[in-house]
């Protein structure tokens, strides 16, 4: 029989909340452990890299991080996102409403 | 006015939030003013494109350019306001500060509150007629985002507006003013007025003020903080229909708990405040304001007790020199036009017609600066990430929906002509145009950027009424 691997993949929803929005063309993403004990693994998996490249084509700017973990939180700032922006763009999610949810849709690994 | 909490203790101060942004809940105000016992009323109405508008408006008639709901919404709430000595803070002025208390004293009069009712009046904010000696003077008014000067865009410039913070609120306060009315004061200055009016708190008192600029943070998007849009456990949140909204108990140490009125619906958990909390979040660290720098990772976070949350350790940093400002501009015109397809092939008939539109578009020649096309019902708010995980064949519809912006009206006019025509001479299984030819819109910009504190100069007007 196969070893079953060490890792499971799961989508970020099942560790994670958050809310999105604007500012100017910037999209701002608060992503929020469900536990605390689920920070760490946000922390460590979800970097402004790899959150770059799970929005590759779809921003055209850089990915900042910043972290709270007094809240178990990380806030993602996601440049040239909106198409301009508030009223310029041409998005129906000019706003960048729901960017909170489109990275909730980005997988990390846990241990089995 | 609410009891003290306790014996001996300071009183707690309690600040209720009415209105998100211009155009929320009418209800709420109402329902936070007789729902139970409250201090002050803060309501927020004014986003960046909101001052053009009333720009607009004013140059027009200049008996306007300020929140005109602001009015009717103070006729049903004043009564109850009077009656039980609450104070309301509200940005409801927009450009026009002075008409819009001249409306509200009217309408007090009307309501034969004469001799009981002070309104404070803030302006001071409003640089549109003091540009050019700003720029002449060497203020270049770069754009923070892209550093350029604000002379590239001023013969189009139609509001510019200075960020002002708490303390014109609490100047109007302290001399007496039940309601405050204002210009362009900031969502949290408006929470953290009356703080500082209740509290004696000093101007260099930085970890207070970061801690009325948090609380004020928290209950500026209304609902957004009691269970509104909110994404933990949304489908148990309980009687959205009936939604409290939230109210701040501020205690003159600046600690604080989020709480709303017993009996209404939503919910106020930890989860729910933090999500408020990165709402719109720069760097956590660093919220600026023209009142202090809040740092939002001392923030500490507790449910203590039902629908209540405790904020705490909040710490603060002077103020910088600057204050923001907010330009408004002429950019040019944009038009969105939509047509719905139909099962079979939704998805691939509403692409068909995008490739048909666009070829049709570059055949006449006009020129945009963008086409942006979305397929809602399939990719419109994920974009790819959405079609990566979908079967796209079996959608039973999908929304074709093109946007177009130009400097010029003709090409987006044009553009506006070319929507309906597919319905006949494009892909099958078309629909949806009941709508009508969509409407070129005027895009004004926004234009964000910072000037030296000491070239604006608030000030404050008492009207009795």
């Amino acid at each position: 029989m196969k070893r079953r691997a060490s890792k499971r993949r799961v989508r970020l929803a099942q560790l994670a909340h958050a809310r999105s929005g604007d500012k100017g063309d910037t999209a701002n993403v608060g992503l929020i452990a469900l536990k605390p004990e689920y920070y760490t693994t946000l922390v460590k998996q979800v970097t402004a890299a790899r959150v770059a490249r799970h929005f590759k084509g779809m921003i055209r700017g850089p990915v900042e991080r910043f972290e709270l973990p007094n809240l178990h939180a990380l806030n993602f700032l996601l440049h040239g996102a909106l198409d301009g922006g508030g009223t310029i763009s041409l998005k129906t999610d000019a706003q960048g409403k729901v960017f909170s949810t489109a990275l909730l849709r980005l997988e990390v690994e846990l241990p089995r | 006015m609410t009891p003290a909490r306790g014996t001996g203790g300071p009183r707690a101060v309690r600040i209720a939030a009415g209105q998100g942004f211009w155009g929320d809940w009418l209800e709420a105000p109402y329902r936070q003013v007789t729902g139970g016992p409250i201090d002050y009323l803060m309501m927020d109405y004014l986003a960046e494109v909101t001052m053009s508008i009333l720009q607009k408006q004013k140059s027009r008639d200049p008996s306007l350019g300020y929140a005109k709901d602001f009015v009717p919404l103070m006729e049903r709430i004043l009564p109850t306001v009077v009656e039980r000595g609450i104070k309301v803070t509200a940005n409801a002025g927009g450009v026009n500060p002075q008409a819009c208390a001249q409306a509200v004293a009217d309408v007090a009069r009307r309501l034969k509150l004469g001799g009981r009712l002070r309104i404070g009046v803030v302006t001071g904010d409003d640089l549109l007629g003091r540009l050019d000696g700003l720029l002449a003077r060497g203020h270049e008014l770069r754009n923070l985002d892209t550093g350029r000067p604000l002379s590239d865009v001023r013969d189009r410039v139609l509001a510019a507006n200075a960020y002002l913070g708490a303390w014109p609120v609490v100047d109007a306060l302290r001399r007496g003013a039940d309601v405050v009315i204002t210009g362009r004061v900031t969502d949290t200055g408006l929470t953290l007025a009356p703080m500082i009016h209740a509290f004696d708190w000093r101007p260099d008192a930085w970890d207070l003020l970061a801690a009325g600029t948090v609380a004020g943070h928290t209950i500026e998007c209304g609902a957004q903080c009691s269970g509104g849009n909110c994404l933990v456990d949304w489908e148990r949140i309980p009687d959205l229909a009936n939604v409290g909204y939230p109210i701040v108990e501020a205690r003159p140490d600046g600690t604080f708990e989020i709480a709303k009125h017993p009996g209404t619906g939503g919910r106020i958990s930890v989860a729910g405040v933090t999500e408020q909390l990165v709402y719109e979040m720069g760097d956590p660290a660093a919220y600026i304001t023209p009142d202090c720098i809040a740092d939002f990772t001392t923030i500490r976070l507790e449910q203590s007790g039902k629908d209540r949350v405790r904020v705490s350790g909040v710490r603060g940093k002077p103020a910088t020199d600057k204050l923001k400002v907010s330009v408004a501009y002429f950019y040019g015109y944009k038009a969105v036009g939509t047509l719905v397809y139909a099962w079979p092939d939704a998805y691939k008939k509403a692409r068909a017609a995008d490739r048909v539109l666009r070829q049709r578009l570059e055949r006449l020649g006009l020129e945009f600066e963008a086409i942006h096309t979305e397929l809602l019902g399939a990719d419109a708010t994920h974009g790819r990430l959405a079609l990566e995980q979908l079967v796209v064949d079996d959608l039973p519809e999908v929304q074709l929906r093109i946007g177009v912006r130009s400097p010029h009206l003709p090409a987006v006019e044009r553009f506006t002509r070319e929507i309906a025509p597919l319905i006949l001479n494009g892909p099958p299984s078309v629909t949806g145009f009941a709508g009508g030819r969509p409407k070129p819109e005027e895009i004004v910009a926004y234009w964000p950027a910072l000037l030296d504190k000491g070239m604006v100069e608030p000030c404050v007007e008492l009207v009795e009424v």
